[in-house]
């Protein structure tokens, strides 16, 4: 009772099968169920839905990147900071509008010249720069506020309601997941996929690696931005420590790794359960939330590292599957080569 | 000239913590991303024995290095250990390693803020100015350098001229082999871990001499360690003084010339020099 199903391929670039359209349905029906949101709720519940949204823009905008290719960005931050900036600094100079484009333009230059720089190296390399970067620019904004001679802050004042900003972040993370469920499709996506389960293969197979990373990053990179600028009015004062807070890039991280690197909609099953348990430690422990957040990310490596759509699907397995395991190939795409490599290699003991 | 001799006198102490970083993730194959917060733990124990029972914080060095050690040889056997051993190739190693050890530095952070708060922290010790080349510097600065040098001598020997500093530079060389010449790697390896944890916190101890600290900077200093280890190339002792010295000498430069809030920008820059133009380091080995 063994038998071992051959794995489904879809080729890349085909149109849409019968499982996508279903799948297509059900988005569409959560987006209009979340774009209702705002029309039954207020106050409170209003704003922990923002949070939801622009988390789950976020989180699911690095997982298009890390995801992937396994290499921890810690940018966030860097780059939401810089909308933000981009929006207030010329709030006085252009249209609301322009100034989003301009936060993502700015926010993809940069995103450039660091992906250039780090991505062609090891990954370690790459996670420790970006670990800096946001330090990096506050230290840079700081020094220019006080050589230009202007406060340490910045006003931004639009009126809008949190409506609103729900319905921008809304879109803001649709379009994070329109561009992702496209790059799975694509050929760039195919190429990080494999990046992602042996960079050499990749490399053999002609894939330019580092070029297929940066493109990712910078896309990556340009909604962190684009959200900085969205969120920027809503704060009204824009400073340097708070706009490149590192604590923002954590948190993203937690989320996704929470809900899963190995599927689109990972970090929404992450970013849900995280924003109201993170509401409540705020409310009852507002001094311990960096030990609570150390301690959220030792149990997410130690207890769920294939995050809680990891469980889901095995638990799924096991229920409905029993005897078959997803074939290798199938596994190998869904980028959880674990299984498959233990059971193709015996166990290293000495390894250190 | 005032700027060079601040920046070697910083340097030297620079060294002394990247050493650590060295050891930790150059022979122990662990990339801590809570060595910073070691460093501090360092700094702040030092301060709380010299505030507390004005003891000298040289002397104070004798408690604070092996508690480290210990400390840290714990976290490798309890934490680190079940991840190498889970990990299927370096790669994931790496990325469970420096998840894990992110979630230690949070941890730490928050555990020190309530033991000692979140105010910045100084004291003065032997802030007597001395005289050199007719200039006049920091005592504390100048003593720091001196007991910085002496460790580091002292570890660069026992590192080369012993048989247990052989067996570990044999694990960082590749301990596959190591393993083969029947080198108990997993012990090696918490041991340059600990070792690697105990010297960091030995460079917090000096460097709280003349610096003054706060809970959150852990994260600062983790990024200068880790781009002196890169700039030096990883596995090598001497690119790590060298490393030192450069970082040292770029950020008073910068500090001096410039303005004291960019030094991160600076130690940046050389980063970015580095993997562009030499990515394995100065005196790293070019790898496939």
């Amino acid at each position: 009772m063994s038998s071992i199903e051959a794995p489904k391929l879809v080729r890349p670039g085909t149109g849409l099968v019968a499982g996508e359209l279903r799948n297509l349905l059900i988005s569409a029906v959560i987006i209009i169920a979340a774009g209702c949101v705002p029309l039954v709720f207020d106050g409170y519940a209003l704003q922990l839905a923002i949070s939801i949204v622009m988390y789950t823009g976020l989180a699911t905008s690095w997982l298009l990147f890390s995801g992937p290719t396994n290499y921890i960005a810690l940018s966030t931050a860097a780059f939401f900071g810089i909308g933000m900036y981009t929006a207030a600094g010329g709030i006085d100079l252009a249209p609301y509008p322009v100034l989003i484009l301009a936060a993502g333009v700015i926010g993809a230059a940069m995103a450039a010249i660091v992906g250039l720089a780090t991505l062609r190296v090891s990954g370690v390399y790459f996670v420790i720069f970006s670990l800096g970067l946001a330090e990096l620019v506050r230290q840079i904004m700081t020094w220019l506020q006080h050589v230009l001679g202007t406060m340490s802050g910045l006003y931004v004042t639009i009126e809008r309601t949190e409506a609103e900003y729900y319905w921008q972040l809304l879109l803001l993370a649709v379009a994070v997941f329109v561009v992702g469920w496209w790059i799975g499709r694509s050929r760039l996506g195919f190429a990080l996929r494999i990046i992602g389960n042996d960079e050499l293969v990749a490399v053999h197979c002609g894939i330019n690696t580092a070029r297929a990373k940066v493109v990712l990053f910078v896309i990556s990179s340009t909604f962190a931005a684009i959200g900085g600028a969205v969120v920027a009015p809503r704060w009204g004062y824009v400073e340097p420590v708070v706009a490149f807070s590192p604590f923002l890039s954590f948190q993203v991280v937690i989320m996704a790794l929470l809900g899963g690197t190995h599927r689109l909609w990972g970090p929404l099953v992450g970013v849900i359960p995280f924003v109201l348990i993170w509401e409540l430690i705020a409310i009852y422990f507002p001094s311990q939330t960096t030990l609570l957040l150390g301690i959220c990310f030792l149990l997410i490596v130690y207890v769920i590292p294939n995050g809680i759509t990891g469980l889901i699907e095995d638990a799924w397995h096991r229920r409905w599957k029993r005897g078959t395991t997803p074939g290798p190939v199938q596994r190998a795409l869904d980028g959880s080569a674990g299984a498959t490599a233990r059971q193709l290699q015996p166990q290293k003991t000495n390894d250190a | 000239m005032d700027i060079v001799i601040i920046g070697l006198l910083l340097g030297g102490t620079y060294a002394l913590m990247a050493m650590g970083l060295q050891l930790q993730y150059g022979v122990a194959r662990i990339m801590n991303l809570a060595n910073g917060e070691i460093l501090i733990a360092g700094a702040f124990s030092t301060f709380w024995f010299y505030a507390g029972t004005h003891l000298s914080p040289l002397l104070a060095l004798f408690l604070v290095v092996p508690a480290a050690f210990v400390l840290n040889w714990a976290i490798y056997r309890v934490l680190i250990l079940p991840l190498v051993r889970r990990a299927k190739s370096q790669g994931k190693l790496e990325v469970d390693s420096i998840l894990a050890t992110f979630g230690l530095s949070f941890i730490s952070v928050g555990i020190m803020l309530a033991i000692f708060g979140g105010e910045y922290l100084d004291y003065s010790y032997l802030s007597q100015p001395i005289f050199i080349f007719g200039e006049r510097y920091g005592l504390n600065r100048v003593v720091a350098f001196l007991a910085s040098a002496a460790l580091c001598v002292g570890l660069y020997l026992w590192l080369h001229k012993t048989r247990a500093g052989l067996a570990l530079r044999a694990v960082s060389v590749n301990p596959t082999a190591a393993g083969l010449v029947s080198i108990n790697v997993v012990s090696a390896s918490a041991f340059a871990f600990a070792l690697g944890g105990a010297v960091t916190a030995a460079g917090g101890g000096l460097l709280s001499m003349f610096l003054t600290f706060d809970v959150s900077l852990g994260v600062v200093f983790t990024l200068k360690a880790l781009i002196i280890v890169i700039l030096g190339g990883v596995g090598d002792i001497r690119g790590t003084i060298v490393a030192a010295f450069i970082l040292g000498l770029a950020e008073t430069a910068v500090a001096t010339l410039i303005d004291p809030g960019l030094t991160l920008a600076a130690a940046y820059v050389l980063f970015m020099v580095v993997l562009l133009v030499r990515p394995e380091g100065l005196f790293g080995r070019r790898t496939a």
